[in-house]
């Protein structure tokens, strides 16, 4: 019954091929990125030892979305999680690398358990892992159970997509790979996770009522505000990205969740729509997560350091790299014309059209939702602003940003591909949504030319939302226009402008130094206070006095709390420990008590062989 | 043809939107007993700034000098899907009434880049406390124009402007709205545009550095963005009337923003959450009457 042909268990379907095409689109780049990336940051050995884990990553994902046999998916699914802790720990040296992989591998198996779990009770009922088998099971499956696979599957799909609280990993390990994986594990990997949420629980499950939707949308909107709030908090570049994963994933889940409640609304257009705003989403965060990812790490090279507190002034030394990351925090902080844009906007319309033709309950429900996703899209534009206008504006806070090179070519030569897919998926939306309208259809089985949702080739209107348009490349296009007209007039009119140059106006003080100059810490205090509710932050001053008006030095310390480490990681740690350390004296290393416990089990095993 | 007609209108938007401002100032003025500066103050304003020279900061890069013209284009962009007149163009292809909230963000965003850019704790602290206003207006805007748009059943502004039937949901996201504006016009209670006073400014914080020409675009796009704001509350979430009524609306609610101006005290930056919340809080308000079907 196990036997199964390797070959016959790997087929493709659209959902698969556009993972396939989200996987290639942002490894091409990282495997260019890290021909430089790793050369100098490490020995020769450890290099091939690099690309090994990193074609076997790659590899293995690309199984994983293609696997239509539930125990293979199992094991390629463990083997993309083993594979990509050994790239965590790629930095074995530094402790911090040893500590996240732990977590990460901690978690991870966690996750797989439970999809493993979902797989078994499927499994009892198909008593076969084909996939095809499996839904046609699925099909009549009682309805406590299918509600359980649910919650099973959530849980462990969950665990990798990184939603809150089950996020706890991601801020660990996904800043300790060096870049290049952190852009493959935050860019594509997470995904696989969404890939199994649609190809278990809408695919092969089938969605049994509608709270399966409401619990994702539920689930979605708090990771994006936690995400968000947190990457606000954070000063460790690599961190900050991380946890703008875990709010981009809560995005796409909204479409995704709005799409299976949709589903059960019994409004299949609007359905597909969702989903196509949930998948449109999913490959812009693939594309320009991995372009800001990148561009991190070539700061990351540059300076040594990853602390945006010791950055400043990168855009005049690197200006390569300055202009990637600014295409990509546009693209995530949803700015038009670029492709961030584009997905939110359509996720906002799936919520819009929901609201028009849903019951009363549900209406309140997706407006909130619509005020949710508009709220983490400010804070992300905040964040963003932070986290460019800190690392790349104003004069080098330290040695290391003063004395930043840009870096070689095949790294920028990865982040311009990279910008430039960006622009591409902004300004080319619906062609693409017409290939992602045929994926979601077949995701849900329903014909495709039932669905229009482009007017032509450059304007978007999605048909049963009469008259509504979006059009990118006119945004563009009138944006370029506009600020064209307003230069040349100006120079027509008024002539060339005089300009001087001189210091930063400093109130007739002493000359302006970078000690100075404004801060991430001081940036995002508004937050802080704002939200100390959730972020119990934590002050220390010091004050040194000479005298009672006289301070010789002042020393001010914040950090915040992270509530969900410790009230409900921690205290469960605590607990395994402790559980521990009590089992520990049953094994005091006395071979007479070892033998009387063989003796006992064996008497249980007679006695429970005997009793069923 | 429409097109051009459509133009035209923008263009006279951006031309009467220091107009606005000067009638807002001059209102206040008259409130206080004060003779005040003439209505046409702006406008003498801009031409003696587009005329000075320009200092730029040694620590700023291309950020900085980019930032006005895309802050100028980003508020004109957002003009393009609201049709003054209702003219069906070309343009209305552009996007819907969401886009509006999107194009200003976008502006935003390279404004407060600015802000950073010149290495003082001025434009730091500016660009810190714009962000963190405008990331609790978004909400609030997304919201009530949700419930104007359902209310006609498209977020299209000119299906919006055609369905002309005042109802109580879409009155409560008008008010919403309109707290959302005052924040967003940087207007007392959030900001004070007439103090350069470090500890209250926001939006002038940003722009300290700037002088001369790009100083005067940046003015004007903050009058622009003021008579964009203006335009929709008055065309779009309160529609009725047309071309005629839409001026006497503008100096209604000129003279609402000037009223409250003078009558009001500006807010410690932290009060500022709670006046957002209480316009979600309404905005929520609005949908729900809009689900019930009021």
């Amino acid at each position: 019954m196990l036997y199964f042909n390797i070959i016959r268990s790997f087929s493709l379907d659209p959902l698969s091929v556009f993972f396939l095409a989200v996987i290639a689109l942002v490894c091409l780049p990282s495997a260019i990125y890290s021909t430089s990336y790793l050369k100098g940051h490490y020995s020769a050995k450890k290099i091939i030892l690099g690309w090994i884990g990193l074609s076997a990553f790659v590899f293995s994902m690309m199984l994983v979305v293609t696997a239509n046999n539930a125990f293979c998916f199992i094991i390629v699914w463990e083997l993309m999680s083993l594979v990509s802790y050994f790239l965590v720990i790629f930095d074995s040296e530094h402790e911090k690398s040893v500590q996240a992989g732990i977590i990460y591998i901690v978690m991870t198996h966690i996750g797989t358990a439970f999809i493993i779990g979902a797989i078994l009770v499927m499994y009892k009922y198909a008593l076969s892992f084909d996939f095809a088998a499996l839904k046609q099971a699925c099909a009549l499956m009682p309805p406590r159970i299918k509600d359980l696979t649910f919650i099973l599957l959530l849980i462990g799909f969950g665990t990798k997509a990184g939603i809150v609280p089950l996020h706890i990993w991601l801020p660990y390990a996904h800043p300790q790979a060096p870049s290049h994986i952190s852009s493959l594990m935050s860019g594509v990997m997470i995904k696989t996770a969404i890939y199994g949420i649609i190809r278990f629980a809408i695919m092969i499950l089938g969605i049994n009522s509608a709270w399966w939707g409401s619990v994702i949308l539920v689930i979605a909107a708090i990771s994006c505000l936690v995400g968000v709030i947190y990457a606000l908090m954070e000063h460790d570049i690599k961190k900050l990205l991380a946890y703008h994963s875990v709010e981009n994933i809560g995005i796409i889940l909204l479409g995704v969740g709005a799409s299976m409640l949709f589903v059960k609304l019994n409004l299949p257009v609007l359905a597909v729509f969702a989903m196509v705003a949930g998948l449109y989403h999913l490959v812009n965060h693939a594309i320009f997560k991995g372009l800001l990812f990148l561009c991190a790490g070539s700061v990351y090279k540059a300076t040594g350091k990853r602390d945006i507190e010791k950055f400043g002034g990168l855009i005049k030394t690197m200006p390569w790299t300055a202009g990637a990351f600014l295409i990509g925090s546009m693209a995530i902080s949803a700015l038009p014309p670029l492709n961030g844009f584009v997905s939110e906007w359509l996720t906002l319309q799936a919520f819009f059209l929901g609201m028009l033709s849903s019951p009363v309950g549900i209406k309140i429900f997706m407006g909130i939702l619509a005020a949710i996703l508009a709220l983490t899209g400010g804070l992300a534009a905040a964040c963003f602003v932070k986290a460019f206008g800190i690392t790349f504006l104003a004069m080098p806070r330290s040695k290391y940003a003063a004395d930043a090179k840009e870096v070689p070519f095949s790294m920028k030569f990865a982040m311009v591909f990279l910008s430039i897919l960006t622009v591409v998926f902004g300004l080319g939306s619906s062609v693409i949504i017409k290939l992602l309208t045929r994926v979601s259809a077949d995701v849900f089985a329903i014909d495709a030319k039932a669905m229009n949702f482009t007017l032509n080739n450059f304007v978007l209107c999605p048909k049963q939302a009469g008259g509504i348009y979006l059009s990118t490349p006119i945004i563009a296009l009138a944006l370029f226009l506009f600020m064209g007209v307003t230069i040349l007039a100006l120079y027509l009119i008024l002539g060339k402008a005089k300009r001087r140059t001189g210091r930063t106006w400093d109130c007739g003080y002493y000359k302006l130094d970078s000690r100075t100059e404004y801060t991430a810490t001081a940036f995002s205090k508004p937050f802080r206070i704002a939200f100390d509710f959730f972020l119990l932050p934590y002050r220390k001053t010091e004050k040194i006095r000479e005298s009672f008006y006289h301070i010789k030095s002042f020393k001010y310390e914040t950090h915040t709390t992270s509530v969900f480490k410790i009230y409900i990681y921690e205290p469960v740690v605590k607990l395994i420990l402790r559980t521990a350390t009590a089992l520990k004296k049953m094994q005091p290393g006395s071979i007479h008590l070892y033998i009387a416990y063989i003796f006992i089990t064996i008497l249980a095993l007679i006695i429970f062989m005997n009793k069923f | 043809m429409n097109t051009l007609i459509v133009l035209l209108q923008i263009a006279a938007a951006v031309i009467l939107a220091p107009l606005v401002s000067g009638l807002i100032r001059k209102i206040k003025n008259n409130l206080r007993m004060r003779k005040g500066a003439s209505v046409f103050q702006p406008y003498y304003n801009l031409a003696k700034l587009f005329r000075k020279d320009e200092v730029i900061s040694e620590n700023t890069s291309w950020i900085f000098a980019a930032a006005p013209y895309v802050v100028l284009a980003s508020v004109l962009v957002a003009f393009l899907p609201l049709s003054f007149m209702g003219q069906a163009s070309f343009l209305n292809y552009t996007g819907d009434i969401l886009l509006v909230v999107f194009m200003l963000s976008l502006g935003r965003f390279f404004l407060s880049l600015a802000g950073l850019d010149a290495g003082s704790a001025f434009g730091g602290m500016g660009s810190s406390r714009e962000m963190f206003i405008s990331s609790l207006v978004e909400p609030v805007m997304i919201l009530s124009l949700f419930v104007v748009g359902a209310n006609s059943g498209s977020t299209n502004p000119a299906c919006i402007a055609a369905c002309p039937a005042v109802r109580v949901s879409g009155l409560i996201a008008a008010f919403a709205f309109f707290m959302a504006m005052i924040a967003e016009t940087s207007r007392i209670p959030i900001d004070n545009q007439e103090t350069h006073l470090e500890l209250t400014m926001v939006h002038e914080a940003m722009t300290l550095e700037y002088s001369g020409r790009r100083l005067a675009i940046i003015e004007l796009a903050a009058h622009a963005k003021q008579i964009l704001f203006f335009t929709i509350l008055a065309n779009v979430i309160v529609p009725f009337g047309g071309i005629i009524t839409y001026p006497l609306k503008i100096i209604a609610i000129s003279a609402i923003i000037g009223t409250l101006e003078v009558s009001l005290a500006k807010m410690r930056l932290f009060r500022v959450v709670d006046f957002m919340t209480f316009s979600f809080a309404l905005s929520i308000m609005a949908m729900v009457a809009w689900a019930v079907g009021l």
